[in-house]
């Protein structure tokens, strides 16, 4: 692939996505883009980026769907999850009035390992959480991994990483080689196709926002956006959940560590805001 | 260190479960049949054992009820490996006192996946 070629794609995806890539990447942009000029019977990169930038929003959409990295696994790294059933679900129970909702976000899903962990973390919890409303809500600016995760089939492979074999017995059904999550979890998520460099004004607010192993790809200065409109989608006193190798620190000063578990973020109380500080009290 | 006793009737199986579970820090001790494994548990009960279903001489589901009922056999944290995967195998496992289950074939990430399902990673 030509450099001027590398360069458009570099240069599409990160207007497009914010994704950051670079020209060592240009084998991986080749592997990734190759499947789709041959399904669209295309005859080059160059001419998948000329139709993808003129307009052509369905090949634009396979571009990014072919260049975002959807690796992902059920309960992934354990302790975000232990977070959300130790400190999180019995610190929101405990200052929210009975009855009232509680919104959970998870803004980038992949394939859907995220949400449903979470689905499987609320009924363990059924008793504490004594019939309050919980919706999560779960997007990702891929449609084709959207649509997989709607799908709720998982291989082989998949069901195998993260998830114990108790919760695949309780919530799988085997048709043919691969696994069938149960129609019921399924149904307990809203998907739905949001990209992050969007403004997420009409979504309301969140008292959890999982939001993991994205902005890894992104350059600090849409990193700091981010930060910035997740803090205004995020209550006063709720919790952001970042992946291992990702932090606030140094990026916004919008949040900062839960008081007793380093890894947990939430929103830094402003003075200006004194009704979020009672809250929090 | 960890102990793993690794059961099961093919070399080739036992070689590679061996050194994925080298690379996790446990000292293999290997068994090819339910029988042999009866004797290894009887000298020393190990921490873990990785147990093939379909063996000559003693199968895995028989020897996981004989484990079960021997002094300190409560013990050991057994993970299930077969090539069965439907589920009425994966329940009857769990039923027998098994802690885990992986279909073959497996991987490194499977495997260190289910032991740190039972504590052991
Ligand atoms: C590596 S996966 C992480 C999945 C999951 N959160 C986890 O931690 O396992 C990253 C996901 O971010 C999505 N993504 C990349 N850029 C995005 C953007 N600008 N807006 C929304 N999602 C994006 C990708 O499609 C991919 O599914």
């Amino acid at each position: 692939m030509s450099a001027p070629v590398i360069l458009r794609v570099i240069d599409f995806i990160n207007k497009a996505a914010g994704i950051v890539l670079t020209t060592e990447k240009a084998y991986f942009v080749e592997a990734r883009l190759s499947p789709v000029l041959r399904e669209e019977g295309l005859p080059s990169i160059d001419e998948l980026m000329t139709r993808a930038e003129r307009g052509d929003r369905r090949l634009a959409q396979r571009v990014i769907d072919a260049l975002t990295t959807n690796e992902t696994f059920f309960f992934r790294d354990k302790t975000p999850f232990e977070h959300f059933r130790n400190v999180i679900i019995p610190e929101l129970l405990a200052r929210r009035p009975a009855g009232k909702t509680l919104r959970i976000w998870c803004a980038a899903c992949s394939s859907g390992q995220e949400p449903y962990s979470l689905v499987m973390v609320l009924d363990e919890l059924k008793a504490q959480l004594a019939g309050r409303p919980v919706e999560i809500h779960a997007s990702d600016i891929s449609e084709a991994i959207l649509s997989k995760a709607k799908s709720g089939i998982f291989n082989q492979f998949e069901v195998q990483r993260g998830l114990p074999t108790k919760m695949l017995l309780q919530y799988f059904q085997k048709v043919g080689d691969n696994w069938q999550i149960s129609p019921e979890v399924v149904k307990r998520v809203n998907f739905f196709k949001f990209n992050l460099l969007e403004e997420p004004k009409t979504m309301g607010t969140f008292d959890v926002i999982f939001c993991r192993n994205v902005l890894i790809y992104f350059d600090r200065p849409t990193r700091a956006k981010i930060f910035d409109r997740l803090a205004d989608r995020l209550a006063p006193d709720g919790f952001l959940l970042l992946g291992g190798a990702e932090s606030t620190f140094g990026v916004t000063d919008r949040f900062t560590s839960h008081p007793k578990e380093r890894m947990l973020h939430v929103p830094l109380m402003r003075r200006a805001d004194p009704a979020a500080r009672t809250a929090i009290a | 260190m960890k102990t793993c006793l690794v059961v099961d009737d093919s070399s080739v199986i036992r070689k590679v479960a061996r050194r994925i579970l080298e690379g996790l820090d446990f000292e293999i001790t290997e068994a090819e049949d339910g029988k042999q494994a009866m004797d290894r548990v009887a000298s020393k009960m190990p921490d873990a054992i990785l147990l093939d279903w379909n063996m000559p001489n003693m199968d895995g589901y028989e020897f996981l009820l004989k484990l079960r009922q021997m002094a300190g056999g409560d013990r050991p944290k057994v993970v299930f490996c077969t090539t069965e995967n439907d589920i009425s195998h994966i329940a009857k496992a769990m039923d027998s006192g098994a802690d885990e289950y992986v279909m073959k074939p497996f991987d490194k990430e499977i495997l260190c996946s289910k032991f740190g399902e039972v504590g052991l990673v």
